[in-house]
């Protein structure tokens, strides 16, 4: 329907998406090279979801996916049925963010459906926007993501010219505006009210909660709904299958299934599309329906099961399920469906430092203890790497993050040492989140591996480049 | 006399009409800024302010918040090297090495001929496919010093080299400043009408009929 020099000669897919067995809810079109458009959306049962929607009332529709218990797939987890009847009574007019500034370290699912099938995503942009009344929609696309940017333009621009977007939506009454935005590069931007702030033309700085929970005091001080890609293309299957098939699929408390991109040490890296709360990490690290084992089939020394800010995990927690209240309970978080796998090759240290960098260049600067206590983490694991660590730096790094994240930091538990479980989440002196996840690598390498951060330090010379273990470090 | 140029400035123009308030086009605008120019200037942020409603100096604090927004000339192609966690399992300080040897510059410096600027790049959501780096923000997946080369060279000889890349990306490499290479239009008649957050005072009509 649109020209666009981006549909002629098109030839393959990137490689990213693993193609395996098992149910496909929000990916069943990511094996065909035009996903992308709406002919290949439409012939494939694209915009039921929506009809099937304003066949209904809109409160009607939010019943439906309350009753799906679908839980928020940005991070937090957070159930988005109840998220959704947040706003006040009576406050008009109200507004949807899309979130869709993936950027957390290790994840990688919200670009690939934002470039594989875009209208997938405006069609639960519509069905939240009908369901709650919401007056406009925006959908924020991180800003070094140029393909995603095009392919949800063309995308939106195919959908307003054959009449799902804009006035009278479908010869109904429902109309609504949807435009893409896009960011400049500030990971701190994937919090919901720094996303808001960036939309506003500010700085992407985290507002105080209370009281600016977005869905009170929002954009432009209006109740704003912020949902994640993942978390809203989901809709169109609920609406179209209803909730007790969504159900259906994974466990009882995560229900449907969920994107998780393994990255790392394992033979077939790759995003997949897992049921929710059934499988367990050993399933997805070593069957051959998934990741394949590790490399070279080394041992797993240890992985990160949820991005950059979860706590790690060991050998001991493989055969805990992909729930977010089991990982929980274990010291960790899913978060973003991140999952980093680390062979016994793997220098902690140093991968502790190359997280802990990540925070460090990444905070807002507007709360101390973040701003300043990252940059004091960083330098300190720099310089244990450089052969200048001094014997008490272990002490002042564990000191440094219960400043920023005060009491017992949430961590893995470790039968053979007789280490418990600290349950997440962390707590926190700062507004946001990003400063206590920086103490997560920091707490999990030492609790850990303690050993090889005292052999570096006693060390005086300085540490080549790479991951990899040094021959000293035993 | 204005910044932008007279096509630029009816884009503008429209990229401001989208929102609600004005301000919320400031980061669009910048880019475009940037796609003209190939970075930001102090006529463009003086522009971007009187069409925002904003102050040249509310622009700026806005824009150094940013870190694609470049305030000096970079080079035709930004190349950025991934260094996060899971790039670097797979080789990234290598790849970082091996680019700077190429390139013969230091990580935020650019080539003499003014061809590339290279960077470190924060994850950038491809950790499956690692290591990676991206040329003004097109990606190239499971990269090799080799394929590094290889990239140079097309780009050197002023050919595209996306077909190289992993990504499903395809055409013309577009100069730095330029992501998207299509733009969202809203067509006047099928706009459902976008209204001051102040304008708007009770529910939307088809929640109306439910009440």
């Amino acid at each position: 329907m649109v020209e666009s020099p981006l549909q002629t000669g098109y030839v393959k897919h990137a490689p990213g998406f693993v193609e395996n067995e098992g149910p496909k809810l929000i990916t069943s079109r990511f094996k065909h090279t035009d996903s992308f458009t709406l002919d290949k959306y439409l012939s494939t049962g694209g915009y039921e979801g929506l009809r099937s929607s304003l066949n209904r009332l809109p409160n009607q529709v939010h019943d439906e996916v309350r009753e799906a218990s679908l839980l928020g797939r940005g991070g937090a987890g957070f159930p988005a049925g109840i998220k959704w009847g947040f706003p006040p009574e009576g406050v008009w007019p109200r507004y949807l963010v899309v979130n869709g500034d993936e950027s957390e370290i290790g994840t990688y699912k919200d670009r690939l459906l934002m470039e594989r099938d875009p209208h997938q995503l405006i069609e639960g942009v519509l069905i939240a926007c009908y369901a709650l009344g919401l007056s406009q929609a925006f959908l924020y696309v991180r800003g070094e993501m140029a393909l995603a940017q095009e392919r949800i333009a063309l995308a939106l621009d195919e959908a307003y010219k054959a009449g799902y977007i804009g006035k009278n939506i479908l010869g109904t009454k429902f109309s609504v505006d949807i435009v893409m935005h896009w960011g400049a590069g500030a990971y701190i931007v994937g919090e919901e009210t720094a996303l808001i702030e960036s939309l506003e033309g500010k700085r992407g700085m985290p507002r105080l909660k209370p009281p600016y929970f977005p869905a009170a005091i929002g954009l432009y001080g209006k109740p704003t709904i912020v949902n994640n890609v993942e978390t809203l293309s989901n809709l169109p299957w609920i609406l179209n299958n209803g909730a007790s098939a969504y159900k259906g699929f994974g466990s009882e408390s995560s229900p449907g299934t969920r994107m998780f991109a393994i990255s790392g040490h394992v033979k077939r890296p790759g995003v997949y599309e897992v049921e929710h709360g059934v499988t367990t990490f050993r399933e997805l690290f070593y069957d051959d329906n998934f990741c394949r084992g590790i490399r070279d089939d080394n041992e797993l020394k240890m992985f990160i099961p949820g991005g950059g800010s979860a706590p790690w995990f060991f050998q001991e927690q493989l055969d805990l399920p992909l729930e977010a209240s089991a990982v929980g309970a274990a010291g960790s978080m899913l978060g973003s469906g991140a999952m980093v796998v680390m062979d016994e090759t793997t220098d902690a240290v140093k991968a502790c430092l190359s997280v802990v960098r990540f925070f460090a260049r990444e905070s807002c600067g507007k709360c101390s203890p973040c701003r300043e206590g990252t940059t004091w983490e960083e330098k300190i694991l720099q310089r244990i790497l450089d052969g200048d660590g001094r014997p008490s730096d272990i002490d002042l790094l564990l000191d440094i993050g219960d400043n920023i994240s005060p009491g017992p930091y949430p961590a893995a538990a470790f039968s053979d040492e007789g280490l418990d479980a600290v349950p997440f989440p962390p707590s926190q002196t700062t507004i946001c989140p990003l400063g206590p996840s920086s103490v997560a690598p920091i707490v999990s390498a030492i609790r850990r591996f303690r050993n090889e951060f005292e052999a570096l330090i006693t060390r005086r010379d300085p540490i080549p480049l790479s991951l990899k273990v040094e021959e000293v470090v035993t | 006399m204005g910044f932008f140029n007279e096509e630029n400035e009816e884009i503008a123009k429209e990229i401001v009409s989208r929102y609600p308030v004005a301000r919320s086009a400031l980061i669009p605008l910048l880019h475009l800024a940037q796609e003209q120019e190939g970075w930001i200037t102090k006529p463009a942020m003086e522009q971007i302010a009187e069409l925002t409603d904003t102050t040249s100096v509310e622009v700026l604090g806005t824009g150094t918040f940013y870190e694609m927004f470049k305030f000096h000339p970079v080079g035709k192609y930004l190349i950025k090297v991934c260094t996060n966690i899971s790039c670097q399992l797979l080789g990234a300080d290598e790849l970082f090495e091996h680019v700077k040897t190429v390139l013969d510059i230091e990580e935020g410096g650019t080539t003499e001929d003014g061809l590339f600027t290279f960077e470190e790049a924060e994850c950038v959501a491809a950790c499956t496919e690692a290591p990676c780096f991206t040329v003004n923000y097109r990606y190239f997946h499971r990269a090799s010093p080799e394929l590094f080369d290889e990239v140079v060279v097309d780009l050197k000889a002023g050919e595209s080299p996306l077909s190289k890349g992993c990504a499903d990306d395809q055409g013309v490499m577009p100069e730095h400043g330029t992501l998207s290479r299509v733009r969202q239009q809203i067509p006047k008649t099928r706009s459902a009408g976008i209204k001051h957050p102040e304008e708007i005072k009770g529910p939307p009509s088809w929640i109306e009929e439910v009440v």
